[in-house]
């Protein structure tokens, strides 16, 4: 359906990246949002709360992030679209109740602006070391989606797409800024709102007594009931079976777990998303994502100038990883080059899928900046040597 | 491709965000350039060198922050002490000058103006930073006249928007009467002062 | 197990209360002469006679013996995390204003793990009820130390006597801006049931702290007997004193409980405070989320 046009701030504006996802939030139909103070991430929350009011929404500061996620998972039983914004130290407190929200199957979001850590780290300034968390942060096994904006603008674009895919998979999705980008101020165009597309929560037309919550009936994605209309549904963070009861057993736990993982891998490819760019023929393939991925190529137009052929990949969902075409890649690459701030996450899954077939190339940077260009275009240059 | 960096700096409470958020605003949406704003956050941004960075280019801007800035804006002496190094040695030099006192560069074009004394001709001490805008974008003329007064009415507080043109056109006309028609040896002058 | 499974049968066809209940889950976990089960009942008879919408009314739990008490309601049930029932809660409550929301857990989860999330729903007067069973120790997890334990008894991590200071709970309750804070223990079946009745017809942060006994953990730990001897200590040793002054109402070991109504007030919750606030300041303008939540209909 079309966006509702109470939260669509049409125009066009000049927007740093935290404001312009908390628009996005309010154009996906977000209409919901708790929250805990924490630079590099407060904006988003401010960009709400000021608008909120004129839109029906209701934004509330709770007194920690424990409480922010646990209160999202609450709202977004009412039907109501709900998410929360924090960094670092707030991420982890999160991971309690996001996996929470995984496991009962509820949709939300969870923007993180990472900044520099471990601990309290750089508050004020970027890093992409939460990437493994986002992926693995809570216990137990399980899929969600996380997606990485390279710009203000895509923090807008990208924020209604990660509302949609919660919806679509009845699961928590990431939204892994970095604080460069959240900082960072350029030109958002806000389309018409019958130009949005979004999707709303899609509620059972089951009759209450014929219900089960977690039935999915073949699907994987089981129908939702929302509180308050009479289903009288349980549910739990137990291992669960379809009526929602819990039960505690090896039989029901593989069940469960494998539907809520197969639901994400068996979609992967209707999930994952990435740009590519020149890889046809490619002597080194580079992949970013994030800011990272614009500073990159500067990096790659240096190496091209001297002859190397660079292709691009470029990572806008990266959990889950699109492992077929890393694949496809290492068998016709010399290396996959993979700058990143952090000291080496994604490159992981990279070398995972390359499998030895072409070196997988970690391009470090510890945070509290981006990369210098040069250094990335060193890299590939070592990396075709 | 051309790129054009720019650093503002002053303050905590002169507005320099503001400022840097307008110019950028003026390049983005009223001229249809490419504009990156990145301002200082933490204690930096309250202390008395609160600064921003501005990347103007034809064509997107990858690499967000700055280097070696092409224009160097300072509204306060720690600012100017803090960020006047990295001025590109040709870049220009644009200064509070009843607040800064710059150690001019041969070569260096530089231009002072008394924006917190206009600003207050206007009456509000506070329009100062806009004084500034309006004398940093006529010697600049990096976006016409127009778009910079335009990005200006957009961005400041409604009700306000009377005065802070006032104070946008105070800067502008400073700069036509003092350096307009001899911007050249008006520059030439400023470097051989040092 | 089948005889266990027939009687539960037989209950559903005739207790009053299997409406209320989700009697394909009974038998439940809790142990002979538990007093969980009777504050279920309890509950179950005030939200009968309240007349409340039942459709409309929802179940947070921790995690806990208490925690499971959301599981067998028959109502929009949630058995969320350890300590995080209260903020589910709110979440749940301003998702969708219109719904009576109720909290049921224990000591432990509220006001150990929880007790942030605790002070903090009490001091934005968030509308909700606040059950709170307190059976002095952590009972699923096997008797350990609780924020509740009195004085000198003996838990599994305080074998040789608790020496820390426990919490008085309707005093914490009561500083931090509950509306309604009352305390009965499981004997105090018809005054405990009109409490609950009470706290339904009121709004805001309303507060029942119900002492009730753990006869497998606490009562064998500290050699108090069973589930019957700590009713009949509740029976001698409770004083029903309505309006005390909640800071003499601290518990120490096997000394009089002081039972009763501490606290009834009105005061504007965070949903009234929130209009009134977005009211006075934007005028028109303010739109406030729909009664029945901000789901937006295809
Ligand atoms: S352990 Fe204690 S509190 Fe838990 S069910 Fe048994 S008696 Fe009740």
């Amino acid at each position: 359906m079309k966006a509702d046009p109470a939260g669509v701030l049409t125009g066009a504006h000049y927007l740093d990246g935290d404001f312009a996802c908390g628009e996005g939030a309010m154009a996906a139909g977000c209409r919901f949002t708790a929250g805990y103070p924490i630079t590099p991430s407060t904006e988003v929350v401010e960009r709400i709360s000021r608008r909120f009011p004129m839109m029906g929404g209701t934004f509330v500061q709770m007194e920690d992030e424990l409480a922010s996620m646990a209160a999202v998972v609450g709202a977004s039983w009412t039907g109501t679209k709900s998410f929360t914004v924090t960094s670092g130290p707030g991420f982890s407190l999160m991971m309690e109740n996001i996996g929470l929200a995984v496991m009962m199957e509820t949709p939300c979001v969870v923007v993180n602006v990472q900044r520099g850590g471990p601990s309290t780290g750089l508050p004020t300034m970027t890093g992409q070391a939460d990437m493994m968390q986002a992926r693995w942060g809570s216990h137990g096994d399980y899929e969600l989606i996380a997606m990485s904006p390279q710009s203000p603008q895509e923090a807008f674009d990208l924020t209604i797409d990660a509302f949609n895919l919660a919806e679509l998979y009845r699961v928590p999705v990431l939204f892994m800024m970095d604080e460069c980008v959240g900082h960072m101020t350029e030109k958002v165009v806000i389309p018409p709102a019958d130009e949005i597309e979004i999707v709303p929560r899609k509620l059972t037309k089951s009759k209450p007594g014929d219900f089960e919550p977690y039935r999915a009936n073949g699907q994987m994605v089981p129908e939702f009931a929302r509180a308050g209309d009479g289903y009288r549904f349980h549910t739990t963070g137990l291992t669960h079976d379809e009526r929602g009861y819990p039960e505690m057993s090896a039989e029901c736990q593989d069940k469960l777990v494998r539907r809520l993982m197969d639901k994400i891998n068996g979609n992967a490819d209707k999930i994952v998303r990435f740009e590519e760019e020149d890889t046809d023929g490619a002597d080194v393939v580079v992949l970013s994502y994030g800011i990272t991925a614009r500073v990159a190529r500067e990096g790659i137009d240096l190496a091209r100038e001297k002859g190397v052929k660079v292709g691009v990949i470029r990572l806008i969902v990266v959990w889950p990883f699109p492992e077929k075409r890393i694949r496809e890649l290492a068998g016709t690459v010399k290396a996959i080059v993979v700058p990143e701030i952090n000291y080496g996450q994604m490159v992981l899954e990279v070398e995972r899928c390359a499998a030895g077939r072409c070196a997988s190339v970690c391009v470090p940077h510890g945070g509290g900046g981006v990369h210098d260009p040069s250094d990335i275009c060193d890299a590939i240059m070592g990396a075709v040597k | 491709m051309s790129r054009t960096e720019i650093r503002i700096t002053g303050f905590g409470g002169q507005g320099v965000v503001l400022s840097g958020y307008i110019i950028g605003r003026a390049c983005a949406i009223q001229a249809g350039k490419h504009a990156t704003m990145i301002q200082s956050f933490g204690p930096e941004a309250r202390g008395s060198a609160c600064s921003t960075m501005l990347a103007v280019s034809d064509t997107e801007v990858l690499y967000p922050y700055i280097g070696r800035p092409d224009v160097f804006v300072a509204m306060s002496t720690e600012g100017y002490d803090k960020y006047a190094d990295e001025l590109k040695d040709d870049g220009t030099l644009i200064y509070e000058q009843n607040l800064v006192h710059p150690t001019l560069k041969e070569g260096q074009p530089s231009f002072g103006v008394p924006s917190t004394r206009l600003a207050e001709q206007l009456g509000r001490a506070i329009v100062q930073n806009i004084v500034m805008l309006g004398f940093v974008a006529a010697v600049t003329k990096m976006v016409t006249h127009a778009e910079m007064r335009g990005a200006v009415e957009a961005s400041v507080p409604p009700g306000t928007e009377a005065l802070n043109l006032a104070a946008f056109d105070a800067g502008w006309d400073y700069y036509e009467q003092e350096y307009g028609d001899k911007k050249g040896e008006a520059a030439a002058a400023a470097s051989s002062g040092a | 197990m089948s005889e266990v499974i027939e009687r539960a049968e037989a209950l559903a066809e005739e207790h009053p209360v299997a409406p209320y209940l989700r009697m394909d889950r009974i038998p439940h976990i809790w142990c002979p002469t538990c007093g969980i089960g009777t504050v279920v009942k309890c509950f179950v008879t005030a939200l009968e006679e309240s007349k409340v919408d039942l459709d409309k009314t929802s179940i947070v739990s921790g995690i806990g013996c208490t925690g499971r008490v959301a599981g067998y309601m028959n109502l929009d049930a949630f058995h969320s995390t350890h300590g995080r029932a209260i903020p589910f809660a709110t979440g749940l409550k301003l998702g969708r204003p219109e719904l009576f929301v109720t909290v049921f857990s224990g000591d432990g989860d509220l006001s150990g793990i929880g007790g942030n999330h605790f002070i903090h729903a009490a001091r934005r007067n968030m509308d909700i009820l606040v059950v709170l069973v307190n059976n002095f120790i952590y009972g699923m997890t096997g008797g350990q130390n609780a924020p509740t334990t009195p004085l000198g008894a003996k838990s599994s991590t305080m074998p040789f006597g608790n020496f820390e200071r426990p919490f008085n709970l309707p005093h914490l309750a009561a500083t931090c801006g509950a509306v309604y804070v009352a305390r009965w223990t499981s004997l105090h079946i018809r005054r405990l049931t009109k409490s609950f009745k009470e706290a339904i017809g009121r709004k805001g942060f309303r507060f029942i702290e119900v002492i009730a006994p753990c006869s497998t953990l606490y009562a064998r730990l500290n050699k108090l007997g069973t589930g019957f001897n700590l009713m009949q200590f509740y029976h001698d040793s409770t004083e029903i004193r309505h309006g005390a002054d909640t800071r003499d109402v601290g518990i120490d070991y096997q000394d009089e409980i002081i039972c009763g109504k501490f606290v009834d007030e009105q005061r504007p919750t965070f949903l009234d405070m929130m209009h009134d606030q977005y009211r006075r300041t934007l005028g028109d303008k303010y739109v406030p989320m729909p009664q029945e939540g901000g789901h937006i209909h295809e």
